[in-house]
């Protein structure tokens, strides 16, 4: 088996993934990026509209621009992308990787490994809706891949079941690609999506969306004839019987949800069960000294600048640990209060640097107080909601305080201010 | 003629509640965090305007798609004109980043650019 040594190893090319390589290499490591696909740039390659980079670069950006300033500036730097390559096992002993290649299989030698494999959708199989098993039936990103990069249109009439950013964008892009998109069906009695997707892809195209309701059925039955929509009530979710009503489609887009992806390393390293991905302190690091991991296989995050902040950090302090040989290893774990859902990192070593935490609020609040260790840090929100992570940063001083008075467990609530 | 009109803003993703009030030929904007939020508003009751983003054909290319976008906003009711306009085109590769595929859209100023890298297909 042929074999490959380098400094440090990123698998995949997405967002954070590019992020970490360009971290690395650019403090002097032999730095390899592997993907599976033939081109990095992950799923912002088929992501055309524009929204993103607000934080990170202050301007709007479509999402394969986006991508596209991150791989000038591998090349301009030097990561090695090998491409096309696909990762079998990890090997902690020896850390090591084992991967098929177009060439033979191929093992990587490492001193550092950064997991930056991303999140997958959640698929049609997992929602366990009765009725046939006709085509038609992908989910948003699968027919986002169709239409904006292969030239494909799905079907012809669609519905959409989910509200999701995603699935909203999609209503519109269908739309405006000759589609007649009848409808967007969300089971919360709020949507998921952010209110201006709400506006410019749903209202501006007049596309209904039926809150509290979902498909119950899907009919067809070589390609999907039509979906069988249930209202809910709001407060018992009991299904309201009169509500039924099938809609002829023979499309069906599904926008509920992405899952981490972690197969590679769920047997090796601790894995959060409210995040589902790794559990990961300030530094990135996973519960093995030498792999880091950061991105949408830590937590599902909302925008991709957080993505890149968070592949950032970790290809800092993986260059950090390559040129120390190890990182402090004393942290104290995060502690979920009232109100907090996902929250990253789930760990802090307060001899690191300042540092971001991302949080995902469980519920609505039109004021908010997120409380750090019971009031050693109080900074107010306003407008919260579990679409949108909240973001806090730690300062220096502060992780100086936690150490200075002993805290064990770093405990954070949201508060709702009347 | 209505004389008070709620919208939410679509300048950027916190969505602010506007509130508009018309008074006599003034309208008066509450809700807005920033300048956007009122310019925003204003649009929206005498020429809505959106940025669209869409694919365009490429020959000989990596890949058969290039993404556009205007670069800047477009009346809203000139959106499936766009749409359409694309449709009819189709461009030779390699294709770069900024390179104008439609100018001065239905004289708009607006230009409508590539957004993807597309290299010719070897």
């Amino acid at each position: 088996m042929n074999i490959i040594k380098t400094d440090a190893l990123v698998i995949g090319g997405g967002a954070a993934g590019m992020a970490a390589a360009v971290e690395i290499v650019e403090r002097g490591y032999k730095t390899i990026l592997i993907e599976r696909d033939n081109n990095t740039g992950g799923v912002l390659n088929q992501c055309i509209h524009n929204g993103f980079g607000l934080h990170v670069f202050k301007t709007e950006l479509t999402g394969p621009e986006y991508a596209n300033l991150f791989q000038k500036q591998m090349n301009e730097k030097g990561v090695e992308i090998h491409s096309n390559v696909f990762v079998l096992n990890i090997d902690n002993e020896n850390k090591s990787v084992i991967t098929v290649t177009s060439k033979g299989m191929c093992e990587y030698r490492t001193k550092v490994l950064i997991m930056c494999t991303g999140a997958r959708e959640r698929p049609f199989g997992n929602l366990r809706i009765p009725g046939d098993r006709p085509a038609g039936i992908y989910t948003a990103g699968v027919a986002q891949k169709f239409v904006n990069l292969m030239n494909i249109l799905p079907g012809n009439k669609a519905f959409v079941l989910g509200s999701g950013d995603i699935g909203l964008i999609m209503a519109r892009r269908l739309t405006l690609e000759g589609m007649e998109v009848k409808g967007v069906a969300e089971l919360m009695p709020f949507p998921g999506g952010l209110a201006r997707n709400i506006v410019q892809c749903l209202d501006d195209f007049d596309i209904p969306l039926h809150l509290s309701t979902s498909v119950v059925n899907v009919k067809g039955k070589k390609r999907l004839e039509s979906i069988t929509l249930c209202e809910f009530d709001k407060e018992t979710r009991e299904p309201l019987k009169n509500s039924i009503r099938d809609v002829e489609v023979d499309t069906l887009i599904l926008s509920v949800g992405l899952i981490p992806q972690n197969e590679l390393i769920e047997e090796l390293v601790d894995i959060d069960c409210v995040n589902r991905g790794a559990v990961v302190d300030n530094y990135g690091r996973t519960s093995k000294e030498w792999i880091f991991a950061a991105g949408n296989n830590v937590a599902v995050y909302d925008l991709v600048d957080f993505v890149t902040l968070e592949g950032k950090n970790a290809g800092q302090s993986a260059a950090e640990y390559i040129s120390k040989g190890n990182l402090p290893e004393k942290y104290r774990e995060v502690l979920r209060g009232e109100n907090v859902g996902v929250i990253t990192p789930v760990r802090v070593c307060t001899e690191g640097a300042p540092f971001t935490f991302f949080i995902r609020p469980k519920k609505s609040m039109d004021k908010a107080r997120v409380i750090i260790c019971d009031g050693l840090k109080v900074v107010t929100k306003i407008a919260v909601k579990p679409a949108e992570m909240i973001d806090i940063t730690i300062s220096s001083e502060l992780l100086k305080e936690i150490r200075k008075r002993g805290i064990e467990k770093i405990k954070i609530d949201i508060e709702e201010v009347k | 003629m209505m004389d008070k009109k709620d919208i939410v803003c679509i300048s950027c993703p916190i969505g602010c509640n506007l509130h508009i009030e018309f008074k006599g030929d003034e309208v008066i904007v509450t809700g807005n965090r920033c300048k956007r939020g009122e310019n925003y508003a204003v649009n929206e009751i005498k020429n809505p305007l959106r940025v669209v983003t869409s694919n365009i054909r490429v020959k000989n290319g990596k890949y058969p798609l290039a993404s556009v976008k205007t670069d800047g906003a477009i009346s809203k009711n000139n959106i499936f004109d766009l749409i359409e306009a694309l449709k009819c085109l189709s461009i030779e590769a390699p294709v770069r980043i900024g390179d104008v595929v439609i100018e001065n859209f239905k004289d708009s100023g607006i230009n409508i650019v590539v957004t993807r890298e597309v290299d010719e297909e070897m």
